[in-house]
């Protein structure tokens, strides 16, 4: 980490334009070590695109990009991996065929000698991965067993685990709770709230206020490509927020209508 | 915090029989089982298990498992080659028509056939990763194209389908031994003259030796093995298959991975051309008919799932066993030789039903 007090990552007005689409129209958010940024926004609001841009897969059209105060551009996801950006994607994350340790260890496996001739580790590779699921709380389970036989939660959990693991200094999780239950979900927000304990920036994407109000510190609101705003959670109110993120009156309308059960 | 979510009172410890269950090769062990005690009633006293009948199975076996290793690598890796026979026939050619009709030497007519056929593979698998098109289309075209490749260009090199005097040309050769010829002949020699095996008439042991496509055999199951179980390279295979994109997504060269495992079956297919020709001193434009399919029904029998990232070499050699040992026990019972595609049919339908079983248990679906 370069300068203390420069975030972690920042962009500024960043645009995209697929041709004649534009995805993202003025974009502007940073966040910060031992942070949650939650990034709120509808279905469309540019959620997706904003994610890709910032892992590396697209290029910003136009906008500034930093990383540790820094100006930057990502040619690949493998760039911004090794600037410390690491994406979860919500449902890509993991190979439920392959056995925990071998997913965890995935594309970065790790090797031992013997004589000319390199071997992946495994004596190594199952003991980190159990030591990872103890930590997440998953410790009953064979680190050879299938990824498909975690729940959803718990394979949330390892993939963060993984990245954090692998040295990230800022997790994207993208949507890592909207598929989930009750419990799994408080599974993945507590081991979020540990991340961010560590000291890493966490940009938590989701469209569920209550979600990313039990976990964040600031929230950034997203809507038809343009942020709307960044709010300390000291600054606003769970049904602000929910307003804001729908784009205002509509949902007032239809709570006021189906008499505030949404 | 841990102590809530360890305590789901549904999840026990893994009994040892579920530990088996999510092994892939485990319907094939059992079904080598089953087949060894049919066989050890059925064809009792025919020579079956005499040492000449052991060798016979094991060659018929081991010229299969050749090629379900590698049709087991690439289906793991998440393709499909339906070529795998046609490029039998097409490296054989390779080999006898330049040394035959044009004077090549015999290792060089090997190694260009060994080129050839590696070339061909990274072409399909070229292909298949770039155009996204389904293996099993793409190598479809590769196995007329080939096939047709081998008369057309036999016709009109040799004007003729089967090209033999390959023996002699390589007569005394490094090349001919290393695979047409045999291996331990003085140790079988020793074992006659103890009496533990039978004698000919000639007083030669019943079984001159091992012929090297059992080593060959052998020798590409445990490299493949240790590939796929062992090293890094195993685990890009196992993730090109599961899933590419999230592969991809974690820096997994996926496409490199799929092409070398096409280049993979077409080196056991030249590997198990070379056996052939050297054994017999002849090549036929029509060697390795539908030895695809039964490349895929070893390696799927060896629990292999079609649809990739599942699977494991030493399924693919029982798959292999099982398929060998069943061909030539027919025989050896007198059962009606009919029925084989009939038993080979039925197991592959219980290997696909004991497979879907497995993956519904290993993914958690219901």
């Amino acid at each position: 980490m370069s300068k203390s007090n420069a975030p972690l990552i920042e962009v500024r007005d960043l645009v995209k334009n697929f041709g004649p689409v534009i995805a993202l129209n003025g974009v502007s958010l940073s966040v910060n070590a031992g942070e949650v940024l939650c990034l709120l926004g509808d279905n469309g609001a540019g959620k997706s695109t904003l994610i890709k841009t910032l892992s590396g897969v697209h290029k910003p059209s136009q906008g500034d990009f930093l990383v540790d105060g820094e100006k930057i551009a990502f040619e690949s996801p493998r760039d911004a991996l090794n600037a410390g950006i690491a994406t979860v994607y919500q449902d890509l994350a993991m190979i439920p065929l392959m056995s925990i340790t071998r997913n965890f260890f995935m594309g970065r496996e790790p090797l031992k000698r013997v004589g000319p001739l390199k071997f992946m580790d495994m004596g190594f590779a199952d003991k980190v991965a159990r030591e990872e699921m103890v930590r997440i709380g998953i410790d009953i389970r064979n680190p050879q067993q299938a990824v498909g036989t975690l729940s959803g939660g718990e394979r949330q959990c390892v993939a963060i685990a993984r990245a954090v693991y692998f040295g990230a200094k800022v997790l994207i999780l993208d949507e890592p709770t909207s598929a989930l239950g009750v419990r799994q979900t408080s599974m993945v927000l507590k081991y979020i709230f540990q991340v961010r304990q560590k000291g890493l920036g966490v940009i938590f994407i989701t469209h569920n206020v209550r979600h990313a109000h039990a976990v964040g510190d600031r929230f950034t609101v997203l809507n038809r490509g343009k942020t709307l705003g960044t709010y300390a959670k000291s600054e606003i109110e769970l049904d602000d927020l929910q307003n804001l993120m729908a784009g205002g009156r509509e949902l007032q309308d239809l709570s006021a209508e189906l008499s505030g059960t949404v | 915090m841990s102590a809530e979510v360890k305590s789901d009172e549904r999840l026990g410890q893994e009994s040892t029989l579920r530990h088996l269950l999510s092994k892939p090769e485990f319907g094939a062990l059992a079904g080598t089982i089953l087949v060894f005690l049919f066989f050890g009633m059925t064809a009792q006293g025919s020579g079956m298990f005499a040492a000449d009948g052991i060798l016979n199975w094991t060659t018929v076996s081991a010229q299969l498992m050749i090629l379900a290793v590698g049709a087991a690598l690439l289906m793991i890796s998440g393709e499909f080659d339906l070529s795998l026979g046609s490029m039998i026939g097409f490296a054989g050619m390779m080999i006898a028509i330049p040394t035959i009709y044009f004077g090549v030497p015999v290792w060089l007519s090997v190694v260009l056939a060994f080129a050839g056929a590696l070339g061909i593979g990274f072409l399909n698998g070229l292909i298949v990763v770039r155009t996204g098109l389904p293996s099993f289309i793409v190598t479809l075209a590769s196995l007329f194209i080939l096939r047709g490749l081998t008369i057309a260009l036999s016709i009109l090199f040799a004007n003729r389908t089967i090209v033999g005097g390959v023996r002699e040309a390589a007569e005394g050769t490094f090349v001919g031994w290393l695979f047409g010829g045999k291996v331990g002949g003085a140790f079988f020699v020793f074992l006659a003259e103890q009496g533990i095996i039978n004698k000919l008439p000639n007083g030669a042991p019943s079984v001159p030796g091992i012929p090297m496509v059992i080593v060959w055999a052998v020798v590409i199951a445990i490299l493949a093995g240790i590939v796929l179980s062992r090293t890094h390279y195993g685990n890009w295979i196992f993730a090109s298959g599961g899933d590419a994109k999230a592969a991809r997504n974690v820096g997994v060269p996926v496409n490199a991975v799929k092409i070398s495992m096409f280049m993979l079956t077409a080196f056991c297919a030249t590997v198990y051309a070379a056996c052939q020709v050297f054994e017999f001193g002849s090549a036929a434009a029509d060697r390795g008919l539908l030895k695809e399919f039964e490349a895929i029904i070893a390696a799927v029998i060896g629990g292999c799932l079609l649809t990739g990232g599942y699977g494991s070499v030493i399924g693919a050699c029982l798959g292999a066993l099982i398929f060998g040992v069943v061909q030539i026990g027919i025989l050896f019972t007198g059962i009606n030789n009919d029925w084989f595609r009939v038993f080979l049919g039925v197991m592959l339908l219980f290997a696909v039903l004991f497979n879907n079983f497995v993956r519904r248990r290993v993914t958690g679906e219901r």
